[in-house]
């Protein structure tokens, strides 16, 4: 039976589906994040291969182009023993006119135990997780504007990982929030693990109002918005999620909020700088930065494998 | 929970004379989390071997993950040597079916093909479900199927038993 008030947890308040951040338990964030620490070490033995979905079907349904969440799921789901499925959605009979619901319907008849689901459409892994089997899971790789979970939660090891503790940090989310689901899911788990002091940085046009009421501090400066922060997570300028004019220019927007040696010289010494990628040199960032001894970026990809298997292995050992 | 009339530290004596006859030259202990890691911790340390003992968990081969799901708490598995070739000598606190041993020997091997592998337990309850047997083990005790036995240390390192 799924909990009244959040789809994600059963009644014993154990993960069954992962679709939002949002809603989640402290406790449980930091069992996905501890299990991922185990599974990191799995990615180091001779074998890197886990036998806990063997016999599992995972069936990757990516009705947005992707290829680094695409492949480490899939590269994920094959270390737990599971059989990967990578459906091309979009010459796929979706485009033949097939509703959403019609597929899953089908694909579950094809014994399907796990959908990890990226979607344009906001809610669309919700949908799914209320129409599919029992038995099946549900893993939201994205979705619209709304949520990108797994992406908080790697976001997330990796703080942990570099700085221990969440509780006196100052985190610093820079660029195009208004269409970032990676900031939101940041921002909600940011949260609940306590990170006092959060701070959205960039224009007015691309930094919604309403991030106040969720504890966010807003700013439009940048080097306010650096200014001895712990961690500097730089989002990708989303052109293709923009209509009309929300900027003058790719140049104009690296002027005022690229993140260069120089602005990155405000933070603290030992901050470190996260890119969910993939990254837009000399836009959101420059090159130096971007290669630099405090960027993280390329340690989050590795670190996102073992937070999916992590996140996938709990879920497929939890029954609704 | 009550206490057994079972004697942890007179029975780590006998288990330290055992495992004494048993370990030979390359040989490493290795401790199942997480009463069997304090117990190879502890003999590392009464027998002077050189290096460092492992230890090993059963959460990521157990075969009762599909209704179990996974442990919460377990630490991860630590072999600080090379386990091609090595005589491993797995330490347990207590042996009942032998499902955790098998899936510690699979999870030893996704680092390498140990040499031999044997076992010692503090204390062997029977019901075993798997053929395992342990080369050396301090006490045979018989208790119902339902309830669990296991090791626990105090803060000044000395063990008990706890029955639930």
């Amino acid at each position: 039976m799924l909990a009244r008030n959040n789809p994600q947890l059963n009644r014993h308040e154990e993960l069954i589906h992962l679709l939002s951040i949002e809603g989640l338990p402290r406790a449980v964030l930091h069992h996905i994040l501890d299990t991922a620490g185990t599974f990191l070490s799995v990615n180091e033995r001779e074998v890197k291969k886990v036998p806990l979905l063997r016999g599992k079907s995972v069936f990757n349904l990516f009705f947005e182009n992707s290829t680094r969440t695409r492949t480490t799921f899939e590269i994920a789901a094959k270390r737990l023993s599971a059989d990967v499925i990578n459906l091309d959605i979009a010459r796929s009979s979706t485009a033949k006119g097939e509703s959403l619901l019609d597929t899953i319907a089908n694909l579950s008849a094809m014994h399907a135990d796990m959908f990890v689901v990226r979607h344009g459409e906001s809610g669309a892994p919700y949908l799914i997780a209320q129409h599919c089997a029992p038995h099946v899971h549900v893993v939201n790789a994205g979705d619209g504007r709304h949520a990108h979970p797994t992406q908080g939660l790697l976001d997330m090891y990796t703080i942990r990982h570099y700085k221990r503790d969440f509780r006196n940090l100052t985190v610093a989310v820079v660029g195009d929030i208004v269409h970032s689901r990676v900031a939101r899911s940041d921002i909600h788990a940011l949260t609940t693990l306590g990170v006092p002091e959060i701070r959205a940085v960039g224009p007015k046009t691309l930094v919604p109002g309403d991030l106040k009421e969720m504890g966010v501090q807003v700013c439009h400066d940048m080097s306010e918005g650096i200014r001895d922060a712990d961690v500097i997570i730089m989002l990708r300028l989303q052109n293709e999620r923009m209509s009309g004019a929300m900027l003058p220019s790719a140049g104009e927007f690296f002027k005022t909020y690229g993140l260069t040696a120089e602005k990155l010289a405000l933070a603290k010494p030992d901050a470190i700088v996260m890119h969910p990628g993939p990254i837009n040199r000399g836009v959101e960032i420059d090159s130096a930065v971007a290669d630099g001894t405090q960027s993280v970026i390329l340690p989050q990809v590795t670190f996102g494998i073992a937070v999916r298997m992590a996140v996938m292995s709990i879920i497929a050992g939890n029954t609704p | 929970m009550s206490a057994l009339p079972l004697d942890a530290e007179a029975l780590y004596g006998d288990l330290l004379v055992g495992v004494r006859a048993l370990v030979q030259p390359g040989s490493v202990l290795v401790g199942i989390w997480r009463g069997g890691a304090w117990l190879a911790e502890r003999l590392h340390r009464d027998l002077q071997l050189s290096g460092e003992h492992g230890v090993i968990t059963s959460a990521l081969h157990r075969d009762d993950f599909s209704s179990r799901g996974l442990a919460a708490s377990a630490d991860p598995t630590r072999l600080p040597f090379e386990v091609e070739g090595r005589h491993i000598v797995l330490v347990d606190d207590v042996l009942f079916t032998g499902r955790t041993i098998r899936a510690v020997i699979n999870e030893l091997y996704d680092f390498g093909r140990p040499e031999s592998v044997a076992l010692v337990v503090l204390v062997d309850r029977g019901g075993r479900e798997l053929p395992i047997c342990a080369a050396c083990s301090a006490a045979r005790v018989t208790l119902p199927a339902g309830q669990r036995l296991r090791l626990a240390r105090a803060t000044d390192g000395r063990f008990s038993f706890e029955l639930r």
